[in-house]
């Protein structure tokens, strides 16, 4: 491992790690696929924000997207568990371990088909965790198949068309309760990483609906999540920059034009206005958004909503402070005199 | 005695004033709803104190209130505490039911009734009581609307005095039933006497039921089946809890959660030692289960037959990917919603390989509340030392039911977190693989997320013995095969069963779970009859090496299971040779009763040749409540 003196020249993070310490294994996704553009993302984010990796966990469902967690931070523990069920195992694992950092990559298909009762529960919840959605409208693995986030008059190559409307997974998420929902675009590398370090610092859930176009099956002309289509139809509603706890807030933009948000943690999430009036605070103003920008063809990226003071899931179960996991016998069995008394009510 | 009086005895023999002494069932038939489980469990518990050996069966129908429910309390001296069929005393409350109650009935049993519902013009080979309930309660419960609950309690009093147990303890029951409801135990002690002082002056005993005092229940505690589990479960030291509700089995977690509540919560901090939460559905309650056990958890839930079935594809990820987690399956009647308040042992074969794919779990097979108490602490154990997910196999008749058990003992070991790696041993081992075999018992050593240790990506994919994924074939052979060495292991940590060779014997009788206290009671009715039978009890799946020894020293061996296609039977065939295969046959109840044990030995004398179809047909299922077989 490096340390800030060993390597002059060569940057560090604030436990002395390069940037190297936060990769995995080599993809095996198709080249050009943006779920791996998301992956050095989220090795920056880490990376960056200083994050001990032996404390992350890594979660996925099943899917292109779902086998990305092996091509990032390689010595995090990591779960790739059943299509669609990957919520219920990562609030599991944080039931045992509270003090453990979940990321969860899931796609449009795991989240929004077959796994949409446990996202449900997820953002119901707000069980503390990032949860990214690498949407590309598609079932990639098995063939580029539609997926519930494919926009009406989407077409497949084989002339199919979808005449089903899509799943807004944002709009969703605010409406049951997740406490940070964004969206960005896997090709917005600056966008994508305030966001990834924003959410690393948010205590609840991370709902990040990143687009993410398959090279492969869903980057033809028909596709409304192709590159061509996402570039020309993303609509920022400000410009973000994030920053940690540990370091100096340094405001570069003019007064009147940025909005502030306090994370709990004593950090700072900055955001330039593009629109005049949008607040990410407001619940109603948020689905608003969404709505506007749908109904005009467009895609709003950007932190849509935040709410960084409702009590997360494992806070509100009162649990102790030593992971349940390692909890000594003596607090995990009850005494025998204790039992002998539930004995003797039993006669 | 000839098997020929065994039959006769069963049948409409005159009991008419032949004393019954501690040795009879009576039947309340009431509505669901009406508070009767109050004075049921009063009725139980003073019998119980009065140290006469009982068991409590609520039979009642899927529904909240207004649909008929009857509850068996069954006094034994000798102890038999399995279901009895035959009905020795009918409590008829219920004017929907009461008819076919009467009617089933088998001569000479005694019946205690509402007056107005005149039930003593229906046959004359009864005994009868008239008891003008209505006009009783209204002087003692002066609102009117409270009534319909407190009158049950009068049938408490009347039986008191007719049966002849002790007020004082009938009193001592009640109150711990509503001890802390100050308002609702004075009216049910006025109910109580009104109903005694009513029997003594109005009713001149003409039946033989008596009740004495005996000294069989002493260090006995009284307990339902689904609490014995979730003190197994408290005391196993479990911290994760994920379920969701569904008959039989909601119990078990709601009773876990009140001890929990009082019993580990931080003494300093006021904070919990564990967290418990009610999933969306049964996947999400195994998932969470799943991924509390892989981060180091003691995890488990608690579900029923459908919810098994939903659980099938992430038992095939906790098998393949070994991740420890405990599973309780209170049986009930499928398939499909089928009968939800009727009990079965309908889960077996499925749950023995569930999910796709070559599957094998380890099951525990529960026969008391005593076992089930601490095989809720083996299943942790072995869960953990197996790395794999472990049913606990009980039923609505066991988890629902109020069973007297032996008082539970307090853990007399730690647990066992099995093979958890720690720094030194890593340190040892100098190259460490998740999936690696090191000791050669199919089992490897695991790291838990945030310990700091080498961390492996656990996945359900094909991987190798590093974890990686890998679609190698001989990679997917060598772990499989592993993963069959682990189950092999398995047959030698499982609780072994519990044999009774019995000299001569040419009968071999496997039973397991709740069938053995009917099993229990018929092999004394078979050498009443002259047939004498040897007995093995499964407590496990895998099976102990017992069952072919077992098998090869009987010529005839019958496999009791509580269900229609002989699952047990089937499974034990798996594993036999084909010539002990031959001397299995089968003893099969499916009605969604608890099994009895006259049911077992009538089968078994059919078999045997030592009697007719017709003669066992004479009394099937007289005395069951005849709303049952609807």
């Amino acid at each position: 491992m490096a340390t800030p003196s060993s390597a002059p020249g060569r940057k560090v993070n604030r436990l002395g790690l390069e940037q190297q310490a936060y990769r995995g294994g080599k993809t095996t996704l198709c080249a050009g696929c943006g779920h791996n553009a998301i992956s050095e993302r989220i090795i920056e984010a880490f990376f960056e924000m200083g994050i001990d990796a032996r404390q992350v966990i890594k979660m996925s469902g099943i899917g292109c997207s779902s086998k990305s967690p092996a091509y990032f931070l390689g010595s995090s523990h990591g779960f790739n568990a059943v299509h669609g069920r990957m919520p219920s195992v990562a609030t599991g694992a944080l039931l045992a371990n509270k003090h453990l950092l979940a990321i969860g990559v899931s796609g449009d298909g795991d989240t929004g088909a077959i796994g949409i009762g446990q996202f449900v529960h997820l953002m119901r919840r707000n069980m503390p965790m990032i949860y990214i959605v690498e949407n590309n409208g598609c079932y990639g693995l098995t063939k580029g198949q539609l997926s519930p986030t494919a926009d009406v008059g989407s077409t497949l190559k084989n002339g199919v068309v979808n005449d089903l409307p899509a799943i807004d997974l944002c709009a969703l998420a605010i409406e049951l309760g997740a406490t940070f929902v964004a969206r960005s675009f896997s090709g917005d590398k600056k966008q994508l990483l305030a966001l990834l370090k924003a959410a690393i610092s948010h205590r609840g859930t991370v709902m990040l609906d990143v687009l993410s176009p398959c090279v492969t099956f869903n980057d033809h002309d028909g596709s409304t999540k192709s590159y061509s289509y996402v570039k020309d139809h993303d609509e920022p509603l400000e410009e973000i920059s994030f920053v940690p706890f540990f370091e100096e807030i340094a405001v570069d933009y003019p007064p009147g034009t940025t909005q502030v948000v306090a994370m709990h943690d004593g950090s700072t999430l900055l955001l330039k206005k593009m629109e005049a009036d949008y607040d990410p605070t407001s619940k109603v103003g948020a689905l608003r958004a969404l709505q506007e920008a749908n109904a005009r063809g467009e895609f709003a990226t950007g932190l849509i909503y935040v709410e960084p003071r409702r009590a997360d899931f494992l806070t509100l179960l009162n649990l102790v402070e030593e992971p349940l996991a390692s909890l000594p016998l003596e607090s995990a069995r009850p005494p025998r005199e204790a039992f002998e008394a539930i004995m003797d009510s039993l006669r | 005695m000839t098997t020929s009086e065994l039959s006769v005895q069963e049948t409409a023999g005159n009991r008419q004033m032949r004393p019954l002494v501690n040795d009879f069932s009576i039947q309340v038939a009431t509505v669901n709803g009406s508070g009767s489980q109050t004075a049921n469990l009063v009725l139980l518990r003073a019998l119980f104190r009065m140290g006469v050996p009982v068991s409590g069966k609520n039979l009642f129908p899927s529904n909240i209130a207004g649909l008929p429910t009857w509850f068996t309390i069954r006094a034994s001296r000798h102890g038999y505490i399995g279901r009895k069929k035959e009905i020795d005393l009918l409590v008829a409350m219920n004017p929907e039911t009461a008819r076919e109650d009467v009617l089933a009935l088998a001569a000479g049993a005694t019946v205690v009734f509402d007056e107005p519902l005149k039930l003593d013009t229906l046959r004359e080979d009864l005994i009868f009581y008239a008891v003008p309930f209505d006009k009783l309660v209204a002087p003692v419960c002066p609102d009117a609307k409270l009534r319909r609950l407190v009158r049950n309690m009068i049938y408490d009093g009347v039986l008191a005095r007719l049966l002849g147990i002790e007020m004082a303890e009938m009193e001592r029951a009640l109150n711990k039933q509503l001890g802390k409801k100050v308002k609702a135990l004075a009216l049910n002690q006025s109910a109580l006497q009104i109903g005694f002082d009513f029997a003594g002056e109005h009713l001149a005993k003409r039946d033989g039921l008596r009740v004495e005092r005996m000294d069989r229940t002493v260090g006995k505690i009284l307990i339902e089946g689904n609490a014995a589990a979730a003190l197994g479960c408290m005391m196993a030291g479990v911290t994760v809890v994920t379920w969701y509700p569904i008959t039989p089995s909601s119990s078990l977690c709601e009773t876990l959660t009140g001890y929990m509540r009082r019993h580990r919560m931080d003494r300093e901090t006021g904070k919990a030692t564990f967290a418990i939460v009610q999933a969306e559905d049964e996947l999400s309650a195994l998932g969470m289960a799943l991924g509390a056990g892989w981060a180091g958890a003691r995890a488990m839930t608690a579900t029923s037959g459908p919810g098994i079935s939903l659980m099938a594809e992430f038992t095939g990820l906790g098998y393949y990917a070994e991740v420890p987690a405990v599973v309780f399956d209170i049986q009930r009647v499928g398939p499909s919603t089928g009968l939800p308040t009727r009990t079965a042992q309908g889960d077996i074969l499925s749950t023995a390989v569930l999910s796709h794919g070559d599957t094998k779990h380890p099951m525990l097979l529960p026969a008391s509340a005593e076992e089930i108490y601490s095989m809720a602490m083996d299943a942790f154990d072995l869960a953990e030392r197996l790395q794999t997910p472990v049913f606990v196999m009980s039923d609505l008749d066991l988890g629902m039911n109020t069973w007297m058990a032996d008082r539970f003992a307090y853990p007399d070991r730690p647990p066992d977190r099995g093979k958890l790696l720690d720094a030194g041993h890593l340190q040892q081992m100098k190259e460490w693989g998740r999936y690696l075999d090191v000791d050669g018992d199919g089992i490897p050593y695991r790291t838990l997320p945030g310990d700091g240790l080498p961390a492996y990506f656990c996945r359900g994919s094909g991987h190798n013995e590093r974890g990686q994924y890998s679609e190698r074939a001989e990679d997917y052979e060598r772990n499989v095969d592993r993963l069959a060495r682990k189950f092999e292991t398995a047959r030698d940590l499982v609780p072994p069963p519990v044999v009774h060779l019995e000299a001569g014997a040419e009968i071999g009788i496997i039973g397991y779970g709740t069938s053995h206290w009917a099993i229990d009671e018929s092999r004394a009715q078979l050498l009443e009859a002259g047939v004498r039978t040897s007995y093995l009890r499964l407590r496990a799946y895998p099976f102990g090496r017992e069952v072919a020894d077992f098998i090869e020293r009987h010529p005839r061996v019958y496999v009791v299971d509580q269900n229609r296609d002989a699952q047990m039977r089937r499974l034990l065939a798996t594993e036999l040779a084909g010539a002990q295969v031959a001397r299995l046959r089968s003893v099969l109840h499916y009605n969604g009763l608890p099994i009895d044990a006259r049911s077992v030995s009538n089968e078994i004398l059919v078999q045997e040749g030592l009697m007719s179809d017709s003669a066992r047909s004479a009394h099937t299922e007289a005395g069951a409540p005849a709303g049952l077989g609807e």
